[in-house]
């Protein structure tokens, strides 16, 4: 198993070099540049930040250079956050999209999880019928027009919850943004478990133990639920790079300083550095999650083996 | 034959008067109308009938495993105790304790997740008050019980580590585990080759010697039932229609559809075909490997699925191909139509055809056709019978009119005996023995003169099989066609075929005329192989 985390994580390597390469190109085939104003600056203003940035070096060269900056861990300067390295904005903002995301993700396990358990039981009744109808609205209404109902809602008519801000991640400012985030994914994950777990509960070794008077705990658990669960491990990757993703829209509505909007006013400034540095986090993030639901599917899956 | 041969007042398990219903889109369905079946501590008692009688959904009823859309009326006495419609945890006491099951497809009865040690365990701890510890102890007893090999090992395993024959022997310890009194088996050696069936059947019929529980044996399978019951009901359409001592009923059965049932044998023989005859079909030192990965650093790992095979088949000829499930009998079968590389030679009514590409083939296709095993898959759900049959007409005579393709379409059904009236209609609406008088039409309508037939009969029940039999002896008189025919089943081999073949690991152990084979088997393992396809006529000898 180690030497397969290993060799996972050295195949990243050229997949990780492909994408910075693709994506340095992409955004400098974007017109425009990082210090185009509407209002010209001076030629010779212009000149010096373009040395400074190193921007008046051949394309090839600006490549080669930021390849090997980025080998040593160093996202270079930000261009259009003067005075911050990308790295520092980097470390702000990223523990604050990452606690998001991370409870976003457990709460849509949880939750999700349950009702689709529920609903499988429950199957062709009413609580099913609820169940689906509510995961259908979950995934179908997007988050910016949930995030400002429920502001409305809760913080502003029943004054129960800050309507905005970080707080330095007080509790009451993360429950909003985080069941925004979280509500299509429960709706996702519930719709996965409750179709793999009806598909186990008329499994043949479910059958078996109920023929042998297994507990209803037994049945249920033990022997469906742990297998109707894989389907939704291998969403796990998909669903982490969608959470990082989402957060940029939740992130703007709620005033969170987290690195979502950072995604945006990268591309909107040209800040070439900050672009790069947000495309590499998220593909780090998804090929790590994919290691991850590989990983967790051999240690739940015993006929799934890496050797 | 064992145990208490007549019923007595004191039945451990009484099923009384037991109606199941399932509510379907399309209304309702009685699968069971009314069945009484009763079993004594002791005794063997079994249920037959063939697919679609309700002899497993009767027994599934009483033990409260129905669909969700199944509904039950009648009683189940447990001991005098009515435990239909029981709340599961009142039930749970006696599922699995008392009353234990074993099903028909091993291959998926046990949970992939968990160690058999701990399935095993489980009905253990919750019935048995075992701790796990004594639990694990106990299962290893089990295991040494059902004679499985390195058990300490198999403890440790996963279902899929095991082959289908383990699983079922898992499956029979653990409904012995808490020493039941009556043990339901569905099925439980149909998905097996025949040689573990007869090992399966005999250790069932020896521990219920030393156990002493009753036993319910659901089969469709009249040689098993002969071997092993006390009892028999005869089911159809969710009735019983006869029930009576086993030996007496055999030979005797009052029932018109017992008689017929018993009658399903395969009867007549081939005479074997002159040595004059010219040969159609010759295979010289046939092999097949099939890579199974390996390469840059690991050793190359090959299967040779056959290996150094060789056969000539004349003209008229039926070569049986006998073998069990792995033993290379199908691949050699594609390998002669060249639908699968090989290394060796292959001669066709003059051609040599040996790896021939799809160019060259072409023109000799319609002369050697292929029957599939599986009815339901190899029809095509989208095309109607008549198209699905008149198909190859449209590679192989492409000149003929769409008229021309329908008049021959329904000759060739009436040919089948099907009726012709029925091609307009889609595969879903027969039934499987109708699908494959479909395959055989769809062959016959080229005119081919080599069949391959690749275990045709394996999916049908004893009475369709009997009268596809007769009806490719039909064919074959009136067409002069050859025949190789790939199948497990013995009887079947012995009544079509005039030369027989058995393969093991891919290679011939034996092989000559028919009935010298039959009757004066040379290798260990085809005597192995008769005796457990007759394991009603003489004991089963061997582990």
């Amino acid at each position: 198993m180690a030497r397969y985390i290993l060799g996972r994580l050295l195949s990243a390597i050229p997949t990780l070099f492909l994408i910075v390469t693709i994506s340095f190109f992409l955004i400098r085939v974007a017109p425009g540049g990082p210090f185009d104003l509407e209002r010209p600056l001076e030629a010779k203003v212009m000149e010096n930040l373009q040395r400074i940035y190193q921007l008046d070096k051949p394309l090839w060269q600006q490549y080669l250079l930021y390849l090997k900056s980025v080998a040593s861990g160093d996202f270079g300067p930000s261009f259009y956050f003067r005075d911050f390295s990308i790295n520092e904005l980097f470390a702000a903002s990223l523990p604050i999209s990452i606690t998001l995301g991370a409870s976003a993700l457990l709460l849509a396990l949880v939750v999700g999880g349950f009702m689709g358990m529920i609903a499988a039981l429950r199957q062709n009744r009413s609580t099913d019928y609820a169940m689906m109808t509510a995961a259908t609205i979950g995934v179908t209404i997007p988050n910016f027009v949930v995030a400002p109902l429920l502001t409305l809602f809760f913080g502003v008519w029943l004054g129960l919850l800050p309507v905005g801000g970080w707080n330095n991640g007080a509790a009451q400012n993360m429950i909003l943004p985080i069941i925004t985030l979280a509500l299509p994914q429960i709706a996702v994950v519930a719709r996965l478990t409750r179709g793999s777990m009806i598909e186990a509960l008329r499994s043949n070794h479910v059958r078996t133990a109920r023929a042998y008077g297994l507990s209803n705990y037994a049945v249920v658990v033990v022997h469906s639920l742990r297998g109707a669960i894989l389907p939704v491990i291998s969403y796990l990757g998909p669903a982490a790079a969608a959470l990082l993703t989402g957060s940029v829209v939740i992130e703007t509505i709620f005033g969170i300083p987290g690195i979502g909007r950072y995604f945006v006013q990268g591309a909107l400034n040209r800040d070439y550095t900050l672009v790069m540095g947000t495309v590499v986090v998220v593909a780090v993030f998804v090929i790590v999650f994919n290691l991850i639901v590989d990983v967790l599917y051999a240690l739940l899956d015993p006929r799934v083996r890496y050797d | 034959m064992t145990g208490a041969k007549t019923m007595d007042g004191g039945a451990v398990l009484d099923i009384r008067g037991l109606t199941v219903d399932f509510d379907t889109p399309t209304g309702t369905v009685k699968a069971v109308r009314g069945v009484d079946i009763a079993v004594s501590k002791g005794e063997t008692v079994a249920v037959v009938g063939e697919s679609g009688s309700g002899k497993s959904q009767t027994m599934m009823a009483a033990m409260g495993l129905l669909a969700q859309n199944g509904r039950t009326k009648g009683k189940v006495l447990y001991r005098g105790d009515d435990i239909l419609g029981l709340p599961a945890r009142r039930l749970n006491r006696i599922r699995g304790a008392k009353i234990t099951m074993i099903f028909q497809e091993p291959m998926t009865s046990l949970d992939p997740l968990y160690t058999i040690e701990r399935q095993l365990c489980e009905p253990m701890v919750e019935h048995g008050g075992y701790s796990w510890s004594a639990a694990r102890k106990r299962a290893l007893e089990l295991l040494q019980l059902v004679q499985i090999p390195s058990p300490e090992r198999k403890l440790k395993g996963f279902p899929h580590e095991l082959s289908g024959g383990q699983r079922q022997r898992v499956m029979i310890a653990m409904a012995l585990a808490n020493d039941p009194d009556v043990l339901i088996a569905d099925e439980p050696t149909t998905a097996l080759d025949v040689t573990t069936q007869a090992r399966i059947l005999e250790l069932l019929a020896d521990l219920q010697k030393r156990l002493g529980m009753a036993v319910v044996f659901i089969t469709h399978d009249l040689g098993i039932v002969r071997q092993i019951a006390d009892r028999v009901y005869v089911m159809k359409d969710g009735e019983v229609l006869e029930e009576g001592e086993a030996e007496s009923l055999l030979k005797a059965p009052k029932h018109p559809y017992t008689k017929m049932l018993l009658d399903a044998e395969p009867e007549g023989r081939k005479g074997p075909v002159p040595d004059s005859r010219p040969i159609l079909l010759e295979g010289q030192k046939l092999s097949v490997a099939f890579d199974l990965g390996g390469g840059f650093l690991k050793a190359p790992q090959v299967l040779k699925a056959v290996d150094d095979v060789t056969l000539t088949v004349r003209e008229g000829q039926t070569l049986g191909i006998v073998g069990e499930s792995g033993s290379g009998k199908s691949t050699l079968g594609r390998a002669l139509l060249q639908l699968l590389p090989h290394q060796g030679r292959v001669r066709f009514s003059g051609h040599d055809i040996s790896n021939a590409d799809k160019r060259e083939m072409r023109p000799l296709r319609r002369e050697m056709q292929l029957v599939f095993q599986d009815p339901f898959g190899s029809l095509s759900p989208r095309m109607t019978v008549g198209q699905i049959v008149t198909e190859g007409l449209l590679v192989h005579e492409p000149q003929l009119s769409a008229k021309d393709r329908d008049r021959r379409a329904c000759e060739v059904l009436e040919e089948v005996s099907l009726d012709p009236a029925m091609r307009n209609r889609y595969p879903h609406e027969f039934s499987g023995g109708q699908r494959q008088r479909i395959a055989i039409a769809r062959t016959m309508v080229l005119k081919p003169k080599l069949v391959v037939l690749d275990e045709p009969t394996s999916a049908l029940d004893r009475t369709i099989q009997k009268q596809i039999v007769e009806l490719l002896r039909k064919l074959q008189r009136d067409h002069g066609l050859t025949y190789l025919f790939i199948s497990h089943d013995l009887a079947i081999v012995r009544a079509l075929a005039d030369r027989v073949m058995v393969m093991q690991h891919g290679r011939i152990v034996e092989a000559g005329e028919t009935e010298a084979i039959f009757e004066h088997p040379v290798q260990d393992y085809t005597r192995e192989l008769i005796a457990a396809a007759w394991q009603n006529l003489e004991p089963v000898g061997g582990n």
